[in-house]
């Protein structure tokens, strides 16, 4: 059970400001899609969530503390993150690279605690990578090295999922099964999730919510179903953007 | 997970250690027999052997494995804080300045005591004149760290070309023994071993968050590792292994830089079990070598760092070679 909670935040890159004045709350058991147009600040807002990025203004509180007086360890029990960059191909194992997850929750100096393993396991196995356990980092694909990435993720066990750019390396099976792990995750441990994504259309299928970043560190913060729409995508893309709809199902594309 | 196959190894080494001890104490140019050794080690009573053994051999072999055991602890802290496969400790330019320190010493006619403390003295100066500069600014990263340390060293290394140069014939001798490293003149003291013990358990300590680290540093922060802070002991701690171990024997080439590779390439990746492995190995691999330096041409002594490379290359090239095959 996390709760974030963002005040009139204020991020800045040099003389860029990336958002101004946002302000948020996420619960429990939400989803939130982060969007916005390349260099909107997506990154750079996920990585201040983690207390990586100093805020210019604004406070970031999780569960009644600022993320920046957290300590690390702390902060990492309860707020996982998934980074763009995924994983580096290392000469390690898949389980051993999947077992780090579990390092802010490990208790013995030395040991590994059968719990642990066992949580190690049944995130390799949600993402299919049960049969690789043995297999070495730098001999896997780019798609697989992204379901590690996410397994080790999920056995870190957070109550904040924040995941940049989920979705890359991930053929369309792969993404599908990638948000239906996570809801069940979310729904199931009463968590709340962050993804930023270029996908619209992934955020609008998965994220109830969204958080729209425009230029000039203006955004739009509401129910996907309001925001997301033709007028407020051209105008935080700059480049005009239609949909189709279909019962329940939204499709965006540029024109 | 540490798996039965790494508890074979940390065995494995630690049975070899040794008996690259024994294998040590009993080469030399007075023949002492295993019988002997044992016998010399059980009774009190004085001979020759046990004089030999207590005076020359013994501290001699103790002070070659202390010496690879910080060497291999320290190359293995540099690998995983410059996330460098290339560096060793020396790539700070620790021992450019122990060895400018060191050579001052011997310029200047002082042997033992001066010519230790010269050298860990230059080996300080060097910590701190790296760390200064790298942290100009407060914010030290590591590529600053390593862009420093290179040209620092590169500086020593101009120094020490000079000192060679202007040098007497004689003084020259002694230099390039200090600088290829060399175990004839060590001695070491009960601060020494506790050093390595402090180096072993505080290594194993961080041996769960050196894993993290080595993959990157964002990942680490995000697992909960304080990043800033574990670096900062990282470099100190490795400085001050790096430092000691040069005053001990000079510059010994190539244990910091191949003993955790080699490790990490017959599947000691794990720092909870690289940690231990390189003080085992480190230290045995060093003792081995001066075995071989003192006996090969005696009565004549070749400098240990010699051997470490010719024993070190083929070795790492086979292993290199046999994991590639896989």
């Amino acid at each position: 059970m996390a709760n974030l909670k963002i005040q009139s935040l204020s991020l800045q890159i040099e003389n860029k400001i990336l958002c101004h004045d946002l302000s948020v709350q996420i619960g429990e058991n939400e989803r939130w899609g982060l969007l916005g147009k390349n260099g909107a600040g997506k990154t750079t807002l996920l990585h201040a969530l983690i207390g990586q990025r100093h805020a210019d203004q604004g406070s970031i509180q999780l569960d009644g503390n600022s993320v920046y007086d957290l300590k690390q360890r702390e902060l990492a029990s309860k707020v996982g993150i998934l980074f763009q960059q995924g994983i580096e191909a290392l000469p390690a194992t898949v389980f051993e690279t999947v077992m780090l997850g579990r390092h802010p929750h490990t208790q013995s100096l030395l040991w590994d605690d059968q719990k642990d393993i066992e949580i190690a396991e049944s995130a390799l196995a949600a993402f299919d990578l049960d049969q690789l356990k043995e297999r070495a980092v730098d001999t896997l694909s780019g798609g697989e090295l992204q379901r590690l990435a996410l397994a080790m993720l999920l056995a870190q066990t957070p109550q904040l999922f924040l995941l940049d750019e989920p979705s890359n390396h991930l053929d369309v099976a792969f993404q599908v099964k990638l948000l239906s792990v996570l809801t069940n995750k979310v729904a199931e441990t009463s968590a709340s999730l962050i993804m930023a994504t270029h996908d619209i259309n992934l955020a609008f299928r998965f994220c109830e919510n969204v958080i729209l970043l425009l230029e000039g560190g203006e955004s739009l913060v509401g129910r996907s179903v309001d925001v997301l729409t033709e007028k407020n995508l051209s105008h935080a893309y700059g480049c005009p953007i239609k949909s189709v709809s279909s019962g329940k199902h939204r499709l965006f594309y540029p024109t | 997970m540490i798996a039965q196959k790494q508890i074979l190894l940390l065995i494995s080494l630690t049975v070899f250690s040794v008996a690259s001890i024994a294998f040590s104490l009993l080469s030399g140019s007075v023949d002492i027999t295993v019988a002997q050794l044992a016998e010399s080690i059980f009774s009190s009573e004085p001979s020759l052997n046990s004089q030999v053994l207590q005076e020359i051999r013994v501290p001699r072999t103790l002070a070659a494995f202390v010496t690879g055991g910080l060497l291999a602890l320290a190359g293995a802290i540099m690998q995983v804080l410059l996330r460098n496969p290339l560096a060793d400790p020396y790539i700070l330019g620790i021992s450019g300045g122990a060895a400018v320190g060191a050579l001052s010493a011997i310029l200047v006619g002082a042997t033992g005591f001066w010519l230790s403390n010269a050298a860990f003295a230059g080996a300080l100066f060097s910590i701190f004149l790296v760390f200064g500069i790298a942290n100009k600014f407060g914010n030290w990263s590591v590529t600053r760290l390593l862009l420093t340390g290179v040209v620092v060293s590169a500086g020593w290394g101009a120094v020490i070309n000079i000192l060679l140069t202007t040098s007497s014939t004689n003084n020259v001798q002694s230099m390039l023994f200090w600088l290829m490293g060399d175990l004839s003149q060590s001695s070491v003291n009960p601060a020494h071993y506790l050093l390595l013990l402090i180096g072993l358990v505080g290594g194993l300590a961080v041996s769960r968050s050196l894993n993290v680290l080595i993959r990157g540093e964002l990942l680490a922060v995000s697992l909960g590792v304080n990043v800033q802070s574990l670096r900062l002991l990282l470099f100190f701690s490795a400085s001050v292994f790096t430092a000691t171990a040069v005053t001990i024997a000079g510059s010994v080439g190539f244990v910091g830089l191949i003993i955790p590779h080699m490790l990490r390439l017959v599947g000691a990746r794990d720092h909870r079990i690289l940690i231990p492995s390189c003080v085992l190995l480190g230290g045995s691999f060093l003792v081995l070598a001066d075995s071989l330096a003192r006996t090969l041409i005696a009565p004549q002594q070749l400098p240990v760092g010699v051997v470490t490379a010719v024993i070190g290359v083929p070795a790492f090239i086979l292993i290199l070679r046999s994991t590639i095959r896989k």
